[in-house]
């Protein structure tokens, strides 16, 4: 058992309002810099819809990730030693910037400056990479709350294995529904970006477990972008470096939140340390299905009270106090005690440390489509509570909301469980239980007996319910972010000053950032 | 006579030594801006006709001359057969002209790309204007002054080597038509310019990945190790292995 401390997170999507304050967060510190601006280490998509960069999900055209090689040995599916060397030259699988989109202002100075004349001046958008004027094709969340739009919706590559009948009636007017995903790079435990480096500057930090680019080492071989599957290292086309997410490492370093989970109007990220077995990274990630890989994942992370984990974390070197904030860690309590968080794409297989509570609203908040005189009958407050409606609790199947989703679960599973449904359904049930179980607590509309029978349907306890609702509700900012101390006398990286970064390269070194010649 | 000297003696030994000592510098003190400076990012379709024939037209030019330099008699040997003499001249007249055409998309791609003018350097335009000099001298030695597979390592080996074992003999070089001293003339000042300009990359290849396995994980040290009660304290930072 070879014990080390991962910092890792949750984002509860029932809690996304897609209101982009994380993303903007991040610009305003790290990525407001000449090269970057087309950067979003954070960014806000709607789904379904095609993402940033478009349809990064779809492997088949970027070639990211890890993929089962004949031996049963993983190899990365565009890159990799003999491939990234011959490629070095070209690399065939790289986006350009037109799929993330071409980064634009606006000439401002002309409303005020413009001479008088018979005409309003306008501001035109001009390109911040030619400063020349152009016409503004795509922007970084273009798809912002188009779900259902034939352009952008309907290209989602997680609806690759949905039947056309599934697919329409998902795109239905009245059954529409979508929600948010947040994304940040995922310090994965076995990163592709990391393998695929030609020159090694990329690396994980033994004690923390967040993955950097080391800016001095990168020499632009841009391997790291084609290997990545969710598309989180950025090339920087005017310094010639790579750049990633950097969980805001000066940050965490002085106990402050990252600057995205800090920020988030709808508190729906978690921040914890979890220790795990590092001996099972490789057979976790070679997994023979798919669909297991979830489930084999969460087995990795270690129970922080077991004795026998805490010995082999202290000699392993790791600090009690990160022991002690692995023990309150609100990712532990939602990745492994509830079983409620999924990594977004296991199959991808780098092991993300990203978990997501999936979004039970898109699911269940049917308005009973069959009687179209419904929609009318309901109470704009939304606080009805009309048996077999709303929340459809009360019928003779206590899942019927679930089993017969208006949001197919097909697609969910594709985004969380590498196709597994079961999986996806038992985390929806939980979730339906505890909305249960609290609506008797509080409303007390519904009978003990049903909510008793929710909360033994979905494998819970009220004590748990209870647990998850309050973590999830109520949860003040030092229960959401238990950030370990980290030990300053220990580190390099901490003896800097988090000021240095800002307007530099953003990676704390005092050289300037200079193109070469 | 003094212009022989000057390009054949002086430069060369001027050229190693601003290629050493700019390196050094260069790696030591502006490791930020070490870059290949890829521009695939902004542009890639182009690019493929340019920066894959120019690159492995341009690894083999490389090599072949270095191999007419370090084995001589061995080049001579192959040569003895007209056959074998052919191959290995029409082989590489072939590879000259797949730099060429490289060379010109390459250039062709910076002048009409308006994304790329902004991440074009006046070193890059120097560069590009040498590399493309070169390749055509070196196209018009190869066609003009022709098997210099076999003249070469009879002639330019041992001016070389004498460069070498600083023991400078120039007899030979001077003598030899002004197409072959420009294109022996600009190979060190482009030798010279490695470290100032985007040529560095060539320096950095990265081979080691060969035999570096795929994840890396940096401790700031050994926890363990510094944690223990025997171990020392020390002033110095530990540092990673």
């Amino acid at each position: 058992m070879d014990i080390r401390a991962q910092i890792s997170m949750v984002f509860h999507l029932d809690k996304c309002i897609g209101c982009h304050t994380c993303s903007v967060a991040c610009k305003n510190i790290w990525t407001d810099r000449k090269g970057a601006e087309y950067m979003w280490w954070n960014n806000v998509e709607t789904k379904p819809g095609t993402g940033y960069p478009t349809r990064w999900e779809d492997q088949d055209i970027y070639k990211g990730g890890w993929k089962k090689e004949r031996e049963g040995e993983l190899g990365l599916r565009g890159s990799g030693k003999l491939r990234g060397l011959l490629n070095i030259f070209h690399n065939p699988h790289l986006p350009v910037i037109d799929d993330y989109y071409e980064p634009f202002t606006y000439k401002y100075l002309d409303l005020i400056e413009s001479p008088e004349g018979d005409d309003q001046p306008t501001a035109r958008p001009v390109s911040l990479i030619t400063g020349e004027p152009i016409d503004i094709k795509m922007g970084p969340n273009w798809d912002d709350d188009l779900s259902g739009t034939p352009d952008y919706a309907r290209k989602d590559p997680n609806l690759h294995d949905l039947s056309p009948a599934e697919q329409e009636a998902m795109f239905q007017l009245e059954r529409m529904a979508m929600f948010y995903l947040p994304r940040i790079c995922n310090h994965c435990l076995n990163p592709a970006c990391v393998a695929a480096c030609p020159s090694g500057a990329i690396y994980k930090r033994g004690e923390d477990g967040v993955v950097l680019i080391n800016q001095q080492v990168c020499r632009a071989w841009r391997m790291c972008v084609t290997a990545c599957p969710y598309k989180k290292t950025y090339y920087n086309w005017s310094t010639g470096k790579s750049e990633k997410c950097i969980l805001c490492y000066p940050r965490l370093e002085s106990g402050h939140a990252p600057a995205c989970m800090h920020s988030c109007v709808g508190r729906i990220r978690y921040l914890g340390v979890v220790l795990y077995d590092a001996d099972e990274i490789r057979l976790v990630a070679e997994t023979e299905d798919e669909k297991d890989l979830v489930a084999r994942q969460r087995s990795m992370i270690m129970d922080p009270f077991a004795p026998g984990v805490i010995e082999a974390a202290k000699k392993n070197g790791i600090p009690d106090s990160t022991i002690q904030a692995a023990q309150r860690s609100p990712v532990y309590k939602f990745v492994r005690e509830w079983g409620l968080a999924l990594p977004l794409h296991p199959e991808f297989r780098t092991l993300p440390m990203l978990f997501y509570v999936p979004p039970l609203l898109p699911v269940m908040a049917s308005l009973g489509a069959s009687d179209s005189s419904q929609a009318a009958k309901v109470n704009p407050m939304a606080k009805v509570w009309d048996e077999g409606r709303l929340y459809n609790s009360t019928t003779e199947e206590l899942w019927g909301t679930i089993d017969q989703a208006r949001f197919p679960l097909k697609y969910m599973a594709n985004l969380f469980t590498g196709g597994d449904e079961e999986g996806i359904k038992v985390v929806l049930k939980k979730l339906m239980a505890v909305r249960i179980w609290r609506r008797h607590v509080t409303v007390g509309d519904v009978s003990a007996e049903r909510a008793q029978e929710a909360l033994s349907g979905a494998g819970i306890d009220s004590e748990m319910a209870d647990a998850i609702y309050n973590l999830t509700t109520l949860a003040k900012f030092d229960d959401r972010f238990v950030i370990p101390p980290s030990h300053r006398e220990q580190a390099i990286e901490m003896v800097e000053f988090v000021g240095d970064a800002k307007g530099s390269t953003g990676f704390g070194f005092k050289e300037q950032p200079m193109r070469g010649l | 006579m003094f212009l022989d000297n000057f390009l054949f003696i002086g430069l060369p030994y001027i050229a190693i030594i601003i290629f050493i000592v700019g390196t050094v510098y260069r790696y030591r003190a502006t490791k930020f801006n070490y870059s290949s400076l890829s521009s695939q990012f902004l542009e890639g379709k182009k690019l493929f006709w340019g920066s894959v024939p120019f690159h492995w037209g341009i690894i083999a030019l490389f090599f072949g001359h270095l191999i007419a330099f370090l084995i001589p008699r061995g080049v001579l040997a192959w040569n003895s057969h007209p056959l074998r003499l052919l191959v290995i001249e029409v082989g590489a007249f072939i590879f000259g002209l797949t730099v060429l055409f490289g060379l010109s998309m390459l250039i062709y791609r910076r002048l009409t790309n308006q994304r790329l003018s902004r991440v074009t350097s006046p070193m890059d335009w120097t560069v590009e204007g040498l590399l493309l000099l070169q390749v055509i001298l070196g196209l018009w030695v190869a066609y003009e002054f022709r098997w210099g597979s076999s003249w070469f390592a009879a002639t330019l080996t041992p001016y070389l080597r004498s460069l070498f074992i600083l023991q400078p003999e120039i007899t030979a070089v001077s003598a030899m038509p002004l197409v072959v001293k420009l294109h022996i003339a600009f190979a060190f000042v482009i030798f010279a310019m490695i470290p100032f300009s985007r040529l560095v990359h060539v320096l950095v290849y990265p081979l080691h990945y060969l035999w570096r396995p795929y994840q890396r994980v940096l401790w700031n040290w050994d926890k363990s190790r510094i944690r223990h009660p025997d171990t020392q304290w020390t002033k110095e930072s530990p540092r990673n292995t």
